[in-house]
């Protein structure tokens, strides 16, 4: 096999997950972490990072590993492996970032149980080379990230006014300083989140016809 | 009208199959229907044609709707001179004219907001224009407190219509009660435009002095700011079009008559909150319930049904044949529980004080299911008593 490493097909594991094959809005995995973190930008990014980097590894390590996992107990040994990355990423993210980490709470521990890693180690990782797995992490990551980026803009833009917390909203537009603008707060709610991934879904299907099931 | 004929048919030329305009040729059809019955007949198969269309039926409730309006403007010029102490030396007029020019603007962001998106939808999808937002149109700005901005409505309309509506494909396809959307959007986006003691007399946001919650605001913290004739004739402060029962029910007789609305749905949603009411009551002389919450549980179960939104929202919401169930005793059942939900909610939990909105998605949500049920009851009953011929079991 002597591939060049940015083979094109190589490449297709890249961009794939950023359109057409998107892990939020196509393959429809990891949909509680994207409603939970994203009323604001900035754990927005952080969580996306976070992610990319334990689906990368996680990738390569079970790729690493797949011709001597027993078929049996895969799923034990994928949650070791992503337990552990998560670990390590809760650690940095508490050294470095402590507040960031503390708005994030229980949901850098939960990237263990999101379905994107655990999908893309059954589907992918398993089967495949490291640096091919390597790719596909990072695409996927990235596919999610950009989901979580445009719903925790929006989100933040007109629930709080601000983006990656400074305020874009003139205060005094403001009905409390004698304006007439108020913050949406359905936007920080929950259902608004979904509401937005599904516009999102909408007009991505309405440009890509080829994703629509009937 | 032979005028009007002829702009429709100078005009037909230019949207015709393969014109300049035809992408236009919605629009042109739309504007037709409104005042003339169309010719075309079905090709195939037999139909039976009716002029009460849906662009027919949607006038009538908006006719329905007609006294609620009128009533609405009134009390809003109403409680706007009450509030600054003018009241004996305003005319009915002067009363009437501030509430029409108040509540005119909300009326007109509203049709806009709406049938702007319809056609634009229209045109893009390609199919006729659908008459369904004539009576949200309407009842989106009787739902609101009269003080709500109006880019506030703007935004509430353009959510239900796109959100609530096109989505599932457009009029008749909605699971929500569009107008009802709108208001929950508001409620929970803009909490402070939408509810407490600044928003519901005209000219309260200007200034300081004018404050006035709803007869439900005062009952929810124990105090009792009404007399129940005010409260059926419509002169308390509330949402613009909610207010009067009296209006309410004239519409309502109207509904019935013309078999647009359905009485049964009308019915069991009183029923249900007059049988609420009267469970309240029973539990009001309760130690563990507190001060404020004693004096709400006692009010005599009939004031529920004419407080707040609760005959607006039985008579023109719930009755909505789109989103409410179709069988009809799926129809009791869904109105019976709107009724009982509606008068819990806003006993029970003084935050909401505006139960029947609540109460009416709620139900709208699970309508499909009752009607699920109720038609698998008949099968079941059907099957019980049918028999093979000529054959034992």
């Amino acid at each position: 096999m002597s591939e060049p490493l940015f083979s094109k097909k190589n490449l297709k594991l890249l961009s794939d997950p950023l359109n057409s094959s998107n892990p939020i809005t196509v393959q429809v995995l990891g949909i509680c972490s994207a409603l939970a973190v994203t009323a604001q930008l900035k754990p927005a990014v952080v969580m996306s990072i976070s992610v990319t980097i334990v689906l990368a590894f996680a990738n390569v390590i079970i790729s690493l590993l797949r011709n001597t996992i027993p078929n049996r107990i895969r799923i034990i040994v994928q949650l070791v492996v992503i337990a552990s990355l998560v670990i390590l990423v809760d650690q940095i993210l508490k050294a470095y970032v402590y507040d960031v980490s503390k708005q994030l709470s229980v949901f850098v521990g939960l990237i263990i149980t999101n379905c994107i890693i655990m999908g893309r180690l059954e589907a992918f990782a398993l089967g495949n080379r490291p640096w091919q797995s390597f790719l596909d992490g990072i695409g996927n990551g990235a596919g999610y990230a950009v989901i979580l980026i445009i719903v925790g803009f929006f989100r933040e833009l007109l629930g709080s006014g601000s983006v990656f917390g400074f305020q874009v909203i003139p205060d005094s537009w403001y009905i409390t300083n004698g304006g007439f603008y108020a913050n949406n707060g359905m936007m920080i709610l929950p259902p608004m989140a979904l509401i937005t991934v599904g516009i999102i879904i909408w007009v991505q299907r309405s440009r890509n016809r080829k994703l629509i099931e009937n | 009208m032979n005028f009007i004929k002829n702009i429709f048919e100078n005009t037909k030329p230019y949207v015709q199959k393969g014109a300049k305009y035809h992408w236009l040729h919605s629009v042109h059809d739309g504007f037709f229907t409104l005042f003339f019955v169309q010719k075309n007949t079905s090709k195939s198969g037999t139909h039976i044609h009716d002029y009460i269309d849906l662009k027919r039926t949607m006038g009538m409730v908006v006719l329905a709707l007609v006294p609620a309006i009128l009533m609405g403007m009134y009390n809003t010029g109403y409680q706007h001179f009450k509030a600054i102490d003018e009241l004996a030396s305003t005319g009915f007029f002067e009363i009437f004219l501030f509430g029409l020019l108040k509540v005119l603007p909300i009326i007109i962001v509203s049709y806009g907001v709406g049938l702007g998106i319809e056609f634009v939808f229209a045109q893009i999808r390609g199919h006729e224009i659908q008459e369904g937002f004539l009576v949200s149109g309407m009842l989106i700005p009787l739902v609101m407190p009269v003080e709500t901005p109006l880019w506030m409505i703007a935004v509430a309309t353009a959510f239900a219509v796109v959100i609530g509506k096109e989505v599932f494909g457009g009029t008749g396809m909605n699971i929500w009660n569009p107008a009802l959307v709108a208001r929950a959007f508001l409620f929970f986006a803009y909490p402070a435009q939408m509810s407490g003691i600044k928003v519901w007399v005209a000219g309260s946001q200007a200034t300081d002095a004018i404050t006035c919650a709803t007869p439900l605001g005062d009952a929810a913290s124990g105090v009792i700011s009404y007399t129940a004739s005010d409260a059926f004739f419509g002169l308390v402060p509330g949402s613009i079009g909610e207010t009067s029962t009296l209006a309410i029910l004239i519409g309502a007789v109207l509904l019935i008559v013309t078999g647009i609305g359905s009485w049964r749905i009308m019915l069991s949603t009183i029923a249900g909150g007059a049988v609420m009411g009267l469970i309240l009551n029973a539990f009001a002389g309760s130690a563990s319930l507190s001060e404020a919450n004693q004096v709400f549980f006692a009010i005599p179960f009939w004031h529920h049904l004419i407080l707040g939104g609760f005959m607006f929202g039985a008579i023109f919401m719930a009755t909505d044949p789109v989103s409410g169930s179709q069988t009809v005793s799926g129809k009791w059942i869904y109105g019976f529980l709107i009724g009982i939900l509606a008068v819990l909610i806003r006993v029970v939990n003084p935050a909401y004080p505006e139960g029947m909105m609540l109460a009416i998605l709620l139900m709208n949500t699970f309508a499909p299911l009752i009607d699920h049920y109720v038609v698998q009851g008949h099968i079941k009953k059907r099957l019980k008593r049918a028999t093979v011929s000529g054959r034992t079991a």
